[in-house]
């Protein structure tokens, strides 16, 4: 009668982690040290992400305002069809889109051929005033104003019944009135372009788009057909409602012109989710590079501490082993040290990486965008790291022969 | 009669094969329940293979060794760790005590892996503590303890799970004469308790202590005495 070996010795998870702690703070600053490289790994890396996201959505925000809301057609230059394609877009363009689902302004606006007429301001004698000069003149029709988001210093837009009438009136930019000496409209102040005389009915201070209208003398479109022959609108110029742009841009042409929309060029801009996804490649290459090569050198630095540590803690590693210790529970034990230590440092390091995003941010007053599973995959991230690297040490503190261990290990 | 703790028979250990090194040839040895014995021999004379094949850190080449009726001779290594955990406490020369962990957690690591109860862990480390003399010393670090308090700090460590047989080896190497003194006396308690207790010593003193004494030379027992 021979009795029965006695069952394999167990060693529950919790008591596993109290040993790998107990062994970790009783060197608390070696494993801060070795910690380091994964913090600045992870930190690099959180920050990276997070600014990147921060910045795109940044820059989204800036365009989403203006720039996603725009879209301007124009004739297709050089299309078959010669004066067909100068005159595919028609005087009641503005009339037209506004029918359309999602256009909330529209207006068009064209260049002028004044046959190099010059544009002066009533002459007042003042030797050292530069009255006349060459600006650039444009016609627009009323909805232009709304559609570029104009801005006045002063007076009034021309409405539909100055086009109708072809009142000699003129909006001038804020560059052009400063060059013509027009600081107001108060003393109703005239201008001449060639010979005709033009009451200047407002002033502009701002456009968010075509800004080319600040420097230019606009008349009303009516005007502009009767007394310089504009033949066409040259372009029309629309603000869509948010997330509007690709349905204006395809009715748009038919809209305007049903019979041939092939005449008509639409220039929209690209979908906001692509150019936020190119801007964070950009950034992100980069940074994501130098993220993880800190991240590999805070892998080296765990490996080797941890190795170092199985080294020295082989009189230990004899004595677990001769108090019953399993291999597997030597390399465990070593493997979770090694683990928590990067564990430590990812937290650490997305502490900070997202203490980095939130400074920058508050720094350039933009609202910090962060991933959310950014906090928790970091962490994970660095306990992976920390894994990976003390698999060599821990699978060496196994491999100790209890006997030699004992041996050798005098504390 | 008390039923054999240990029982080793024809045991031999060979190292290496070119050439083969015999630390052990045809060892027969037989320790009863509660016996005290103490195993001399010059160093090389293969007294510390021996302690190895008896704290079933090593395997014999040769032989069969049971340890409370069990044959452990063939048993693989996760097996013989089983046996360690269940049924040997290790007594060393430099204690190998955890510099980091106190008195009382040095003994509780003890139980780690033995499996069985967890609940009491504390209070049984505390017992064996009692035992040794040391419990007044429980929440020191082993830095602040003597070389005398460390190993009996150690006793109790291996004192704990109640096993089958107490290995020492060379436990008063690293001790003064007034400690080595007081260890024995604390052995001849043991003894008393009715603890199993095998010490490999080359002090001839310790050895006069003990109930029986081994004499190993060359691999072989050269000789036993009362």
């Amino acid at each position: 009668m021979s009795p029965e070996p006695p069952p394999p010795p167990r060693l529950p998870l919790r008591e596993l982690v109290r040993e790998a702690g107990a062994g970790l703070l009783a060197r608390p600053a070696r494993v801060g040290l070795t910690v380091l490289g994964t913090v600045i790994g992870v930190g690099a890396l959180v920050a990276t992400l997070g600014l990147s996201k921060t910045a795109g959505n940044q820059i989204v925000g800036r365009f989403s305002e203006v720039a996603a809301t725009d879209v301007v057609i124009t004739p297709v230059p050089g299309a078959i069809g010669g004066d067909e394609a100068r005159t595919a877009i028609p005087w009641d363009a503005e009339a037209r889109l506004r029918r359309l689902n999602g256009v909330a302004e529209a207006g068009t606006l064209s260049d002028v051929d004044v046959r190099g007429e010059l544009v002066r301001s009533v002459p007042i004698n003042d030797p050292l005033g530069q009255t006349d000069v060459q600006l650039p003149v444009k016609a627009a029709s009323p909805g232009l104003w709304r559609a570029v988001r104009a801005r006045l210093a002063a007076g009034r837009f021309p409405d539909a019944g100055h086009s109708e009438r072809a009142d000699r009136i003129v909006v001038l930019g804020a560059n052009a009135a400063r060059r013509l000496g027009i600081r107001n409209v108060e003393q109703q102040p005239a201008i001449f372009i060639g010979d005709r005389l033009y009451q200047v009915a407002g002033l502009v201070a701002k456009v968010q788009r075509q800004a080319s209208l600040l420097g230019s003398v606009t008349v009303p479109e009516g005007t502009a057909r009767r007394d310089f022959g504009l033949v066409a609108p040259a372009s029309v110029q629309v603000e869509t409602d948010i997330g509007a742009v690709e349905v204006v841009a395809r009715q748009a042409p038919r809209a305007l012109h049903p019979a041939n929309p092939a005449l008509l060029r639409v220039a929209a801009p690209p979908d906001p989710e692509t150019l936020r996804a190119g801007v964070e490649n950009d950034l992100n290459a980069l940074f994501l590079l130098l993220g993880g090569v800190s991240l590999l050198v805070g892998a080296l630095g765990i490996a080797n501490v941890t190795l170092v540590s199985v080294l020295e803690r082989v009189g230990e590693i004899g004595l677990r082993r001769a108090l019953g210790a399993a291999r597997r529970h030597i390399a465990a034990q070593f493997l979770v040290e090694s683990a928590v230590m990067g564990l430590l440092g990812g937290i650490v390091g997305a502490s900070l990486g997202t203490l980095v995003v939130v400074g920058v941010s508050a720094s350039r007053t933009w609202t910090p965008v962060l991933d959310p599973w950014m906090p928790l995959a970091a962490p994970l991230a660095g306990a992976l790291v920390g894994l990976l690297s003390g698999t060599y040490p821990s699978l060496r503190a196994a491999a100790v022969e209890p006997v030699e261990a004992l041996r050798a290990g005098t504390q | 009669m008390a039923r054999d703790v240990v029982e080793l028979q024809a045991v031999g250990r060979t190292y290496g094969s070119d050439p083969p090194v015999e630390a052990l040839r045809g060892v027969d040895l037989a320790i009863h329940g509660g016996e005290w014995v103490a195993i001399v021999g010059p160093s090389g004379s293969g007294k510390s293979t021996l302690l190895n094949i008896l704290g079933c850190l090593d395997h014999p080449t040769v032989g069969t060794y049971r340890i409370d009726g069990l044959d452990v001779s063939r048993l693989s290594d996760a097996e013989l760790t089983a046996v360690r955990a269940r049924s040997i406490g290790f007594v060393f020369q430099s204690f190998h005590l955890l510099g980091y962990r106190t008195a009382l957690e040095n003994v509780m690591l003890a139980e780690l892996y033995a499996g069985g109860l967890r609940n009491g862990r504390r209070e049984r480390a505390l017992a064996a503590l009692e035992r040794v003399g040391m419990a007044d010393r429980r929440e020191f670090l082993p830095t602040k303890l003597s070389g005398g308090e460390q190993q009996r700090v150690a006793i109790a460590r291996a004192l704990l799970g109640s096993p089958s047989l107490l290995l020492c080896d060379e436990p008063t190497g690293n001790l003064d004469s007034a400690n080595t003194a007081s260890l024995m006396s604390l052995f001849d308690a043991l003894a008393r308790q009715g603890l199993t207790l095998v010490v490999v010593t080359h002090d001839e003193e310790v050895a006069a202590t003990a109930g029986r004494v081994v004499r190993i030379v060359d691999g072989r027992i050269d000789q036993e005495g009362e």
